[in-house]
């Protein structure tokens, strides 16, 4: 791995230092509690110019994370080299698996990496088509992961593969068709049920509710709120969608250039905004 | 009918005289090429079922007819050995006789239809009926060597898949199978996995086939042309094919006997005779089918023509 001494970093902006900022809320992060995930001054470069620049921040077990922006803010790369997709120029991801130990991402072997991902991580892309296998029917998608973890009876794999088209209101009849005989608002909770079957405790999403009219995104963004409340879930969840941010997230990291501009309690964020461009990003939302 | 030895016997173990005076090397490949491919399929000897690339090269026939197992064979072969070459356990057809021929020309060894008698048995989707022993080597004929091919494109990914032994998704397969037909559909190139590690294409084989690779006292090795891969399954080596626990493997079985020999134990083919919806059954191997009509055993058809029965058997046989 890069050493962060190695080189220079650019200095920090003033209120680009979000992990203070756990403290405030007292749900999270007590003394005892380890963070499950830690970012550490994490920069991705693409030849001169920087996707990220020296981003931290700690999410605690159950805590939802918000990082909003307009496009090109940098969002993206940040979400893929968190979950390990992208490997970051500088800095560090170190995250605690179910076993306590706690491993830096980056620097595990590739095997490990590859295992969290399909074990205790889910990764919701904003197009289902990129996170769903498309040649096989709902069931199986769903099943995947129970068969790659080692799970080699039909009837069981079946059956816990309908109770998740259930608690994603898919109906039990759709099992078997092509996830591309689905709706689109469908294949997005497809998405979801095949990546919280592993029992996962830590999901990343890119624009879940992409691409999707308003009223399905509504009922999808009720779904999610409510699985990631039942299951006590973990999330890092992109978006450029200031409502999405506002139900889902419990803090917000607002992202311009690359750099954290201003980060902290989601209301605190959206209801008083110090930063110039989080004021613009909130004020330009359409009243209706 | 036998032993059908082409090659003259003063000439055993000699290239055809015209090829030579051409500058044609012994079994066709030149001594380099040999080598390349024997280096190649000792790593897969080494390694059960992992699939080892090598440089495969043009050979005088289209990809698809077996340039792989050609290649393999042409690399194995010895003045010594005798060659049997079937295809879909005949070997009678267009790809057996030539193939069988190409080596009679290039290397004057001996060829037999007894797989008893044979050293070296190049096969196309079928592995013989009688049962191997150390003596003999079985060389596949593979058109896609890989088994993830069919839920995975990539074959940066495939190959990752394999060095970390993430299989899930052959099961994802099986899996839809049962979803579709209530049971698993695939009948050919039924996925095994290779003493507990790699998972691999048995070459379109009948799933018939997969028991008796495991713990087979021959060498097996597999060759894919197109696709410049050799992997291989050393004898005695467990060879598992996939299952779910409550549906396990099982293999085809059929209502009818064989109406040449009367074999109610063999791989069948059916052949269609009419235009009147009739039809017969009879053991793909055909060695096999010869020697159990040579011990005397009849089946429903063998005794309509018992006047002259061989003769008549072999018609058939060949239709």
């Amino acid at each position: 791995m890069h050493n962060i001494q190695d080189v220079p970093q650019p200095a920090p902006a003033d209120n680009a230092s979000p992990s203070s900022v756990t403290s405030v809320n007292p749900e999270f992060g007590s003394a005892e509690e380890q963070p499950l995930l830690s970012v550490a001054g994490l920069s991705k470069y693409y030849g001169d110019r920087a996707g990220c620049l020296n981003v931290s921040f700690d999410l605690y077990p159950g805590e939802i994370i918000g990082i909003v922006g307009e496009s090109g803010s940098g969002k993206s790369t940040l979400l893929n080299c968190i979950s390990g997709r992208l490997s970051p120029t500088y800095g560090t991801v170190t995250y605690q698996q179910q076993s306590k130990e706690r491993c830096d991402i980056h620097a595990a072997p590739e095997h490990l990496r590859r295992m969290l991902m399909r074990t205790e991580w889910g990764y919701v892309h904003q197009n289902p088509r990129d996170g769903l296998r498309n040649n096989v029917s709902a069931g199986a998608n769903i099943g995947e992961r129970l068969m790659g973890v080692g799970m080699r009876h039909y009837g069981n794999i079946r059956s816990k593969a309908s109770s998740w088209l259930e608690r994603v209101e898919i109906m039990q009849e759709r099992m078997d068709d092509l996830p591309r005989t689905f709706s689109g608002g469908m294949q997005q909770r497809l998405q979801i049920a095949r990546n919280l079957v592993s029992n996962p405790r830590l999901i990343f999403m890119d624009e879940p509710t992409g691409g999707l009219d308003v009223s399905v995104q509504a009922r999808l963004l009720d779904l999610l709120r409510e699985l990631v409340a039942d299951m006590g879930l973990a999330v890092v969840i992109v978006t450029h969608d200031l409502a999405v941010a506002r139900i889902l997230a419990h803090r917000l990291m607002v992202m311009k250039g690359g750099v954290v501009v201003e980060s902290g309690l989601t209301d605190q964020v959206l209801d008083d905004p110090h930063h110039e461009y989080t004021q613009l990003l909130v004020s330009s939302i359409l009243q209706v | 009918m036998t032993h059908t030895t082409i090659g003259q016997d003063s000439r055993q173990g000699q290239p055809d005289e015209a090829l030579l005076e051409h500058g044609y090397n012994f079994a066709f490949l030149d001594e380099q090429t040999k080598r390349m491919v024997r280096r190649a399929t000792l790593k897969a000897i080494a390694i059960p079922g992992y699939q080892v690339p090598f440089a495969s090269r043009e050979m005088p026939m289209p990809y698809g007819w077996g340039t792989g197992g050609i290649q393999l064979t042409a690399s194995i072969i010895g003045q010594q050995d005798i060659l049997k070459v079937t295809d879909q356990g005949a070997d009678d057809t267009t790809n057996a006789v030539s193939i069988r021929s190409f080596f009679q020309r290039t290397t004057g060894v001996s060829t037999t239809e007894n797989t008893q008698e044979a050293t070296l048995i190049q096969t196309r989707h079928r592995i013989p009926e009688e049962t191997l022993s150390k003596d003999h080597i079985l060389v596949y004929q593979v058109p896609i060597p890989e088994p993830l091919r069919w839920m995975e494109p990539r074959e940066t990914e495939t190959r990752k898949m394999h060095a970390h032994e993430e299989y899930g998704v052959m099961h994802v397969k099986l899996y839809e199978d049962i979803a579709h037909h209530g049971h698993i559909a695939t009948s050919f190139d039924y996925p095994v996995q290779i003493a507990d590690r790699y998972i691999m294409s048995p070459s379109p084989i009948p799933k018939f086939d997969n028991p008796k690779m495991d713990n087979c006292p021959a060498l097996q090795v597999f060759g894919a042309g197109r696709e410049q891969r050799i992997y291989a399954i050393p004898p005695y080596t467990k060879v598992h094919s996939l299952d779910f626990e409550d549906h396990p493997f099982t293999v085809q079985s059929w209502e009818e006997v064989c109406s040449l020999c009367g074999s109610d134990e063999s791989y069948l083919d059916e052949i269609i005779l009419d235009n009147e919806g009739n039809r017969m059954f009879v053991c793909s191997d055909s060695d096999y089918c010869r020697k159990r009509l040579e011990a005397g055993h009849t089946g429903a058809m063998s005794e309509q023509q018992s006047d002259t029965p061989e003769v008549n058997s072999v018609e058939v046989a060949n239709a």
